[in-house]
């Protein structure tokens, strides 16, 4: 899913288009993040992770029921910092 | 004071204050009653997101179900969650730019097309009632536990309050009432799972007692030790699930995009003064929902150790009192397959189907079933998952008001979620089916009172759901969050991200996507339900995730038909170029 965003139509020139290709590398790059952390950690390599431990957690299995929903917040609060100086830069902000 | 007393107290104290806020704020226009004015603060709209999200299920049956599950209950803790990411970053400032007041609204100006709305309309009635029908029945199953009335009279309750809030308060009542219902839950849940943390681990903060050692002396952690006691009772290891890679992939996936489609949680970004808000305040909703769910792992892990040590090779005679209390209520049940007195936990089901009581007791003193017993297997013990979070404080011994507490936060999370669905659905019918599509001419005052109308008539339906479960209530929840990945998500998503889509695909793919979850849910979980075996699954995804490939077929189809048909007319263009910058948001208005 986190690849649906090469589907964006080239956006027109001029601050809006470059804020927006800039928000779309954002989003791209946060999307793969949030893939990584609860596709990746906590399903697909598990059972790889599992063999690490971190205190009683085998590492995968806290990645599914604890460690990704950090990232997640994480990943918002980030995204919402960073759009802010993106739209300050252009000029575009509310 | 008894604990009984101590239940009415907590729960008539919170009712009295949900009513007070209700009155507080009530309704003046229409711009109130949907979106509260647009001007609710990001904290205070995240708390109020969270109480909607978080419902009767998520307080009441996740930690059980994730108890019985192990691993695989991750599927709820990240699909609950993830979603979040998906609506902070991909949907909720644009929407809240677009600055209307619903989901069917943005479809259909974007999709400039009276049947895209139509179709979008009546996704949301679909998911939104399928959803509904479990809160009230929450509402039920804690009145009668903890309040001694019956689940009809409890659920009558519930509507009379939802009512007066909503009806009357519309989005500002509801949103200020969720502030404090969020309150009210969250407490409930965290003190009964600091308590159990420190009872068993020594640590009080419960995220990391789930990694810590148990405090018995035998130097095994918390996880290691369930491992160990299920395994010796023939169960796989807590840690590692039983379902296939792909199905647990796969249901994680829809439940996320799911959440991001999901109407009643989309509304609430329209209830915030700016775009840049909306992304803060997915922040904060987020921040306030995962300080349950991190802590429901740790609450399923502790009670599972909790119930198979003080269950497990007891004989019925020293049960506990909790036991007992709960087999009155019918939600534990106890065959004594060997005859020895003892219950016996075991891998398996201890008789066919849902326990069927007898009149009379057995000669330890237990309820009789008539229930055919399931002789293949050892197991003797019947346990409905959903009273682990509400038994956990008597399994654990803690005092009355902990026992009070968790009643009024069980509520608390039912009537805010009950009532923000309602909300949504009066919402439809009033602004989206009357105002936009059949009646366009209709005064102010004359949508405020049809959207009233319609939410009365939504909770006496929804209140009828929840005194008469259909049977296929509790198997149709799959559909809320399959439809809504399947149908809803990809429409919004390509109206902000893909300018040439035009109406013909959006609404091409809208119907692609529902008809092929609807049908494939529909044949295994009502008309064939024997054949719902991994077996007969597309590519082995189960019902429950199969929303996720509803979605891309959705995606793809609309692609090819946009692409075959007339590109959108040049202000669709315009307008969704004015979406993708935040400047200018302003009022969320009716355009």
């Amino acid at each position: 899913m986190s690849d649906d965003e090469s589907k964006v139509a080239p956006a027109d020139n001029g601050a809006a288009g470059a804020y927006w290709r800039e928000n779309i590398r954002l989003l791209i790059s946060l999307m793969v993040i949030w893939f990584l952390v609860s596709f990746g950690a906590g399903i697909l390599f598990r059972p790889f992770l599992d063999q690490f431990h971190i205190g009683g957690f085998p590492l995968g299995f806290w990645f599914a029921q604890q460690g990704s929903i950090y990232v997640f917040m994480a990943l918002i609060f980030f995204y919402t910092w960073k759009m802010k100086r993106i739209e300050r830069k252009y000029d575009l902000d509310d | 004071m008894s604990t009984q007393a101590l239940i009415y107290l907590f729960v008539g104290l919170s009712f009295a204050l949900y009513i007070g806020i209700a009155i507080w704020t009530r309704a003046g226009s229409t711009k109130e009653f949907y979106v509260a004015g647009g001007g609710v603060h990001p904290i205070a709209n995240g708390m109020a997101t969270a109480a909607d999200w978080m419902s009767a299920a998520s307080f009441i049956s996740m930690a059980g179900l994730i108890a019985f599950m192990g691993y695989d209950g991750s599927v709820y803790l990240m699909g609950w969650t993830g979603g979040y990411v998906m609506l902070a970053l991909l949907l909720a400032p644009y929407l809240r730019k677009f600055g209307q007041f619903t989901v069917p609204d943005f479809i259909g100006t974007r999709y400039y097309s009276k049947v895209a709305r139509t179709v979008a309309v009546i996704c949301l009635i679909f998911i939104s009632f399928t959803y509904i029908a479990g809160q009230m029945r929450g509402v039920g199953i804690v009145f009668s536990r903890f309040l001694d009335v019956d689940i009809e009279l409890g659920v009558i309750i519930g509507m009379c309050i939802v009512f007066f809030y909503a009806v009357l308060g519309g989005m500002k009542g509801i949103t200020y009432t969720q502030v404090a219902q969020y309150c009210v839950l969250i407490f409930a849940y965290m003190v009964p799972a600091i308590f159990i943390s420190i009872l068993i681990t020594g640590n009080p903060i419960p995220q990391l007692g789930l990694g810590s050692m148990v405090n018995d002396g035998s130097g095994m952690y918390v996880l290691e030790k369930l491992d160990q006691s299920l395994q010796l009772m023939g169960f796989g290891p807590y840690t590692d699930g039983s379902k296939s890679m792909i199905d647990v992939f796969c249901i994680t996936a829809a439940l996320m995009i799911g959440t991001a489609g999901l109407p009643h949680v989309i509304v609430r970004f329209f209830t915030v003064p700016k775009a840049s808000d909306a992304r803060k305040s997915a922040g904060w909703a987020l921040v306030f929902i995962a300080l349950l769910y991190t802590t429901a792992p740790a609450v399923a892990a502790f009670a599972r150790l909790n119930f198979n040590n003080e269950v497990n090779n007891t004989s019925y005679e020293q049960a506990p009192e909790w036991f007992r209390n709960w087999e009155k209520n019918g939600l534990i049940a106890w065959v004594d397959k060997n005859a020895d007195g003892k219950m016996e936990i075991e891998k398996g089901d201890p008789f066919k189907g849902a326990p069927d009581f007898a009149d009379g007791t057995g000669p330890n003193g237990h309820r009789l079933l008539t229930n055919e017993i399931d002789s293949e297997n050892g197991n003797e013990v019947y346990v409905d998952k959903d009273i682990m979070v509400l038994a956990n404080p008597e399994i654990a011994k803690l005092p009355g008001w902990v026992i009070a507490l968790v009643a009024a936060g069980g509520l608390a999370a039912a009537l805010s979620t009950a009532a923000g669905l309602l909300l949504v659905i009066s919402t439809a019918v009033a602004h989206d089916l009357l105002k936009k599509t059949f009646k366009p001419d209709i005064s102010e005052k004359g949508e405020l009172l049809a959207a009233r109308v319609a939410a009365t008539a939504a909770i006496v339906v929804a209140g009828v759901l929840g005194i008469y479960p259909p049977g296929w209530v509790a198997q149709v929840v799959a559909f809320a969050f399959g439809l809504a990945a399947a149908s809803l998500f990809p429409a919004i998503f390509m109206g902000i991200f893909t300018k040439g889509m035009n109406k013909e695909g959006a609404i091409a793919g809208m119907i692609t996507g529902l008809v092929f979850t609807f049908s494939y849910i529909a044949y295994f979980k009502l008309m064939n339900p024997d054949a719902n075996v991994a077996e007969n699954w597309l590519f082995g995804i189960s019902p429950e995730g199969i929303g996720v490939i509803g979605m891309v077929l959705n995606f793809a189809v609309a692609l090819v038909v946009a692409k075959m048909t007339a590109p959108p007319p040049a202000e669709i263009d315009a307008l969704v170029e004015s979406i993708r910058v935040p400047r200018g948001a302003g009022d969320a208005h009716a355009h």
